[in-house]
């Protein structure tokens, strides 16, 4: 249903406006209807704005600084200022590769910053301003940074020109340095700095043909590797500022609940404990070190009021959600034709967790108010929101509140938020001293903004060979959307990160129906982008379900899935190459070892993953090995794309097998690794990586192995075990391959070691 | 005043004896190096070396350290092969955030250290510790293999183009 070509007699009743927008992916939807909404205008520019005298000064004035992104000392050093934030997913290398490209230097001869927080210059418009996320950054800055690198370039060259009296068109670039070869002339970048600092900005610049390419598409290490493997690498929580005390802080464990009374006469007694301090939710313990701070916090005696969610549990907020999805008010997303009135139908629903993001990097902001300024370190995904939310706390202009953004020890869209460092300023006003708080893990995981739980409704209509004729969708959940940026929700209120990948499948089907209804959770239990946000979900649904209707049609997934994708070469080609490179069909598996196959269009991306495992007779799942097929367009990094495929499958993998945030008394019942369980690399399998290689517009990369990770896990769980999970994460008790005969090994065996096993 | 040998250099420091080493190399000597996680020896992003032994030193009681060798991701590349783990790190390119690595490192010179040519059981065993968000795991492995036998284990990444500066 890619496009429908018949035209007469079906409708096709979707906002075109929405349809493009989702086509970009992911969050990237966020901001498109903003219009004039209130956000800056995203600026991000190859040639010189107004804004960037003053983001040049601050760099120290570089005598060549053609853009927001490029400057060029008397020396010939070269830095390059990143656009986006680097959390791993290697976007400081591609952006630089990028710009590198142009300017014609090599990777060993650049060094990189941060760069200050700017909707204006660095807000890019996939987004609508300065945010990483939604697997945006090298589509969103493809085209912009190898032109900012030529502009550079060609006024260089242009300078040099100048001086030897020749045309521009007979001098060359290389490594740094202009060359004029028929008369022998060379100036490097630093002595030309100056004189190209003065000319002015050039109109239309050429870009080279693909094929003249010295860095895109080769696997150049990371700029970050060499500090990041020595240790060196300064993240948000490694700041040190003069004068810096060290905070760790408690809110309401129940959500949305309030601080009653604090008694600290314990803590201020710890030697080393230099302040305790409140806000209205949270109290924090100010010490000399971490380690003051965090015994004077325990020994604090806290009454909360826990207000309105004292009694909430998972249970509670999982039934009203199952009754919404069965009589809430539905939106259509889209509808193409109509239902079928014979045929068979198969019908589904499934549930998804709450999950938590649990970055390696505990949230963390260091803090400095004075009366005039505000100054703010931070690892953050949003660095202009950051300053707005400071601003507002601390009631000074924006222009007076400085964020010097970080390395990210792990975002996942954690970092989207701004709730920890709104915390650190409301807790750093009320001090002298800069300060810096640092969120234990329990803190992290209890205050996390979870990704939403989703009760799904999925059906289909199937012809007599068991292809279908309509499939129908319905979605429920809570909005994050809705909340991030209520401004870009649909007229009619619709989220369209709630059907992602679901209003598009790309298989052929003639008539569908999909459909979202808003669920949102109650006040204090906040939703969050969680990496691959909307696709992840309903990749995991519609890819079981597809696998489910190959099963009713008793045909091979492979084989039924092919059959729909005839008219959809790109992931025709992806599925196949997956299948090839794990020998699908080929020699016979042992028993519960099976593969599953689950394929999808995330992020403007094209991917296919085949999974296999082994679900022994105790009903734990091994994952032996995986293969992943991809199509994302032009590559800039072959090395990094194989690292964001291999971590991001890992990741979906991890929480498909392992992971929920559950609730009780109105708190998040996980707190730490030992209760909220992550994979580990003796359960990780090989990863092989393979490319469709091509030439079409780069697509996204962070968070697509993620999303084609839980369905293809869970297909290849029902054809090791003939079980079917509806509902994640995997739950081993439904797995067992013989349960009663379990029980008897495990009370035969039981060591009293105090676990309950059922 | 307790004094503790950290990196071959004495440090005397004014600290509890029940603080945690992690708390006094970071917010004390000022090594931020080692990195905090989980303060429950669940991740091992704080690991370091005791006489050459991996600990988590987010639970080690900065006093029952005494005279031992402590030693950090500072100065872990003096070591032969703290050194052949860095290398095979950066060929390889293991790092994503990067956070978690210091303490992956750690452990890996560890490893080498007692099994010089380790299987790929004996790198789940000695690494499962440690835990990576970022999951690179696969890479995690491959440059432990290729830290031990000098050979190249998958892909390997290059310094720059054109070739004359490759690594």
């Amino acid at each position: 249903m890619k496009q429908n070509t018949d035209g007469a007699g079906i409708s096709e009743n979707v906002d075109l406006g929405r349809r493009r927008a989702i086509q970009s992916g992911g969050l990237a939807i966020a901001f498109l209807w903003l219009g004039g909404g209130g956000v800056a205008q995203a600026m991000i520019n190859a040639r010189r704005q107004p804004g960037d005298a003053a983001a040049a000064l601050a760099d120290g004035n570089p005598p060549f600084a053609p853009n927001a992104f490029i400057r060029v000392d008397t020396d010939g050093a070269v830095r390059l200022v990143m656009c986006s934030v680097e959390m791993g997913q290697a976007i400081y290398t591609g952006a630089s590769m990028l710009l590198a490209e142009e300017l014609g230097v090599g990777l060993d001869q650049i060094t990189v910053e941060h760069s200050p927080a700017s909707d204006e210059l660095y807000g890019t418009p996939l987004l609508g301003g300065q945010i990483t996320g939604g697997s945006t950054s090298t589509r969103a800055t493809w085209q912009v940074l190898r032109e900012a690198g030529a502009v550079a370039r060609t006024l260089l060259v242009a300078a040099a020109a100048a001086q030897w009296h020749v045309d521009p068109s007979t001098c060359t670039v290389d490594r740094g340095v202009v060359h004029h070869t028929t008369s022998g002339r060379s100036l490097g970048f630093g002595a030309l700095a100056s004189a190209a600092g003065k000319l002015p900005m050039p109109g239309k610049v050429q870009l080279k043909d693909p094929k003249e390419f010295q860095l895109i598409g080769k696997p150049l290490r990371r700029v970050d590797s060499a500090d990041k493997i020595k240790g060196a690498t300064q993240f948000g929580i490694d700041v040190r500022v003069p004068g810096m005390k060290i905070a760790t802080v408690m809110a309401c464990p129940t959500l949305n609940g309030k601080l009653a009374a604090v008694d600290d006469k314990a803590a201020r007694a710890i030697p080393g404990v230099v302040d305790v301090i409140h806000i209205d939710d949270a109290v924090a313990v100010v010490g000399e070190n971490f380690w003051a701070a965090k015994q004077g916090l325990d020994a604090l005696e806290i009454t909360w009021n826990p207000g309105e969610n004292a009694n909430l549990t998972t249970e509670q907020l999982r039934a009203a959600l199952v009754e919404s999805s069965l009589n809430g008010k539905s939106l259509v997303a889209r509808e193409v034709g109509q239902r079928p009135a014979g045929g068979t139908t198969v019908e589904s629903q499934y549930h998804s967790p709450m999950l938590a993001h649990a970055t390696m990097e505990p949230l963390n902001t260091t803090v400095f108010v004075t009366s005039d300024k505000c100054e703010i370190w931070v690892g953050s995904q949003v660095p202009a929101r950051a300053v707005t939310e400071a601003a507002r706390i601390t009631g000074l202009p924006v222009d007076k509140v400085i964020v010097h953004n970080q390395y990210i020890g792990g975002g996942f869209g954690r970092r989207l938020e701004t709730d920890s460092v709104e915390q650190a300023v409301a807790f750093a006003k009320q001090v002298s001293y800069p300060l810096k708080v640092i969120w234990t893990r329990e803190e992290d995981i209890r205050h996390d903004r979870v990704r939403p739980m989703y009760h799904d409704r999925i059906s289909a209509v199937l012809d007599a060979n068991g292809r279908p004729l309509w499939y129908g969708y319905r979605t429920s959940g809570g909005t994050v959307l809705g909340r991030f940026a209520p401004g870009a929700m649909g007229k009619d209120g619709m989220d369209s990160d709630a059907i992602e990948c679901a209003i598009e499948p790309p298989y052929e089907i003639p008539n569908l129906k999909v459909e979202w209804i808003r669920h949102d959770m109650p006040p204090g239990l906040v939703v969050g982008w969680w990496r691959g946000v909307g696709s992840t979900h309903n990749l995991f649904v519609i890819e079981s379900f597809m696998d489910e209707l190959a099963h009713h049609a008793g045909k091979d997934p492979l084989e039924y899935r092919r059959a729909l994708l005839q008219k959809n070469p790109r992931t025709l080609a992806v599925l196949n190459l997956a299948a090839e490179k794990i020998g699908w069909g080929g020699t016979p598996l042992p028993s519960r070892v099976a593969r599953g196959i689950a394929l999808g269009e995330p992020f403007g991306s094209r991917i296919c993953a085949i999974v296999e495992v082994e679900v022994t007779a105790q009903g734990e799942v091994r994952l032996r090995r995986a293969v992943v097929a991809l199509d994302c367009g032009i590559g800039v990094n072959p090395s990094s794309i194989e690292a964001q495929i291999q971590g991001g499958l890992l990741f979906g993998l991890s929480a498909a097998l392992y992971s929920e945030v559950t609730i009780k008394d109105g708190a998040i019942e996980q707190s730490n690794f030992n209760d909220y369980r992550v994979l580990r690399i003796n359960e990780a399998p090989l990863i092989e990586v393979h490319r469709v290689e091509n030439a079409e517009a780069p697509g996204g990369l962070g968070e697509t192995g993620t999303a084609i990770a839980a369905p293809a896990l869970a297909n290849a769980i029902f054809a090791a075990t003939g079980v079917r999970l509806y509902k994640l994460p995997v739950d081993r008790k439904l797995l067992v391959q013989d349960a009663s005969a379990l029980k008897d090994v495990i009370s035969a065996v039981s060591t009293g070691d105090g676990r309950n096993v059922t | 005043m307790l004094s503790l040998s950290v990196n071959g250099e004495s440090h005397s420091v004014d600290v509890p004896a029940d603080m945690p080493l992690l708390w006094v190399l970071r917010d004390v000597i000022g090594l931020m190096g080692t990195k905090f996680g989980c303060g429950i020896a669940q991740c091992g992003a704080c690991t370091v070396h005791l006489n050459g032994q991996p600990v988590r030193s987010c639970v080690l009681a900065v006093g029952s350290i005494g005279s031992k060798a402590i030693t950090t991701i500072e100065a872990i590349g003096d070591t032969p092969n703290g050194k052949k783990i860095q290398q095979a790190w950066l060929e390889v390119d293991v790092v994503q955030c990067g956070y978690c690595q210091s303490g992956q490192i750690m452990s890996a010179t560890a490893l080498l250290t007692r099994s010089p040519n380790p299987s790929d059981a004996e790198i789940d065993a000695a690494m499962s510790g440690n835990i990576c968000r970022c999951a690179t795991y696969v890479r995690i492995r491959a440059a432990i293999k290729q830290a031990a036998t000098g050979k190249p284990e998958g892909p390997q990444t290059i310094v720059s183009s054109p070739a004359e500066v490759a690594s």
